[in-house]
């Protein structure tokens, strides 16, 4: 049967791995390769990897970080980050990556997803969705720049959109949760669930094990993402995945 | 011991690079059917749509390479697309002819399963296999767990009964997830990325190659 995926989220900056609440506050919290390690080692399913201050800063992800730390992987691995074109993608999947997942660029150049799915096929192309509720549209928009700025479109439009380019998975981020520890937006995941039919990773809010139960259950997510319960040690990814495995919920 | 990886232009080999070093072996990739076929076994990777990649095979010459690794009995693992070339046919994108090295065809998932429900396409995640018998290579080996990674949106059907050592379910359908007959194994999923399970199935394949090895 196949399982849920608990996945830890390394959020890189200059090298080092950072989380920040509402991605405002950033704090060290150590060395990506050495987390990396760590988490194949405690039974994450996968790992994804996203250059936070690309986008802002515009620069390039770390190519040799990502090398070495695939170098040391035994589970699939997902970079993002600052990918802007096909090329940017290819040198980040040969740098050790399975998978590479766009936000912004694709926001700007939608033909992004249809190429790079054309090009290394859809299951390597992860759309990122960046979502906040707006009570002036009631709906879910989307948002980029680290949550600084509406873009003009609501996150299930893009979502549909996203899958029809080509996009193999879809990671939602919901913007409102992040960094907030009270649980993942069920609603928000419900409607992006509803919408589409690939996998999707649920994003922000964990706090935890009966939050990850909650969204693959309720939801029916493929996979639940967090990054500072785990970095901080507040739980573990084995102890989540020995909560859901009680529960009841297939898990390797 | 030496491994070749088939440099045919599909796909990523990094990854199967790095888990087949860290295991200990030496690794020669390559597209020169000599240089290949001096090495102690080799893997058949592959990621992509599979007339892409027979096209590929014939431009770079290497379809002879099958043959003759057919003929020395060597240790061949063609790992997700790679395995599915080692079939007879394949129907995406139309018909195309595979190696033919195991019978049976390659077909699409449907995406509904016979209740009518939808299920995801492509597999994507962590399944465990179901054995039906042990490979020839995995005779004394304990897996600690049976869970691998799959990503495909194909798979075998058809095949002869004696072939299939494991599977796994999905959509109501049974996914061939090992299949093996004389020296060639097919894996549908990523060793290289299934963790201490890959970890165990590889090295089990890499030893069985260095018994043989020094054996002869």
């Amino acid at each position: 049967m196949l399982t849920k995926r608990i996945i830890p989220c390394l959020d890189v900056k200059e090298g080092r791995v950072v989380k920040g609440v509402q991605f405002v506050s950033l704090r060290d919290a150590g060395d990506p390769v050495e987390l990396a390690k760590f988490y194949n080692e405690q039974g994450a399913d996968e790992l994804v990897f996203l250059d936070i201050s690309a986008t802002h800063e515009g620069r390039a992800t770390m190519e040799e970080v990502v090398r070495e730390t695939a170098s040391t992987l035994s589970i699939p691995f997902t970079v993002g980050g600052g990918i802007r074109t096909l090329e940017d993608m290819k040198r980040m999947l040969r740098a050790g990556a399975d998978k590479v997942s766009v936000n912004s660029a694709a926001l700007q150049n939608p033909q992004l997803i249809e190429q790079g799915s054309n090009y290394f096929g859809a299951q390597c192309i992860v759309v990122a969705i960046d979502a906040k509720w707006s009570d002036e549209d009631g709906t879910w928009m989307i948002y980029t720049h680290g949550g600084r700025e509406k873009f003009p479109k609501s996150a299930v439009n893009w979502a549909k959109e996203a899958v029809a380019l080509g996009a193999g998975e879809l990671l939602v981020t919901s913007m409102d949760q992040d960094g907030e520890k009270r649980g993942f937006d069920q609603k928000l995941l419900a409607a992006i669930r509803e919408a589409v039919n690939v996998p999707i990773i649920a994003s922000g809010g964990a706090g935890n094990a009966q939050h990850f139960y909650d969204v693959l259950v309720e939801t029916n997510a493929d996979a639940a993402l967090a990054a500072s319960i785990f970095h901080y040690k507040e739980t573990s990814v084995a102890e989540v995945k020995q909560f859901l495995k009680e529960k009841g919920v297939p898990v390797r | 011991m030496k491994i070749g990886i088939i440099d045919y232009g599909m796909g990523n080999l990094f990854s199967v690079e790095q888990a087949v070093k860290r295991l200990g072996a030496e690794v020669v990739i390559s597209q020169n059917k000599e240089e290949l076929l001096a090495t102690d076994g080799l893997i058949l990777p592959g990621v992509g749509a599979f007339p892409d990649a027979m096209t590929r095979l014939k431009e770079t010459g290497l379809m002879e390479l099958f043959d003759d690794v057919v003929t020395q009995s060597k240790p061949l693992l063609g790992i997700c697309l790679g395995m599915q070339l080692l079939f007879e046919e394949s129907i995406e994108k139309g018909s195309t002819k595979g190696l033919g090295i195991f019978s049976g065809k390659i077909a699409e998932f449907s995406g509904v399963d016979h209740s009518g429900s939808a299920y995801r396409v492509p597999h994507m995640g962590w399944n465990n296999l179901q054995f039906k018998r042990n490979p020839t290579w995995l005779r004394n080996v304990h897996l600690t767990d049976d869970y691998v990674y799959f990503v495909h949106s194909f798979y075998g059907t058809q095949l002869a009964a004696d072939d299939l050592v494991a599977y796994a379910d999905y959509g109501d359908e049974i996914v061939p997830g090992i299949v093996q007959k004389g020296s060639i194994t097919g894996m549908q999923f990523h060793p290289e990325k299934s963790g201490a399970c890959g970890v165990s199935l590889l090295t089990a394949w890499l030893e069985s190659i260095q018994k043989g090895a020094s054996n002869s």
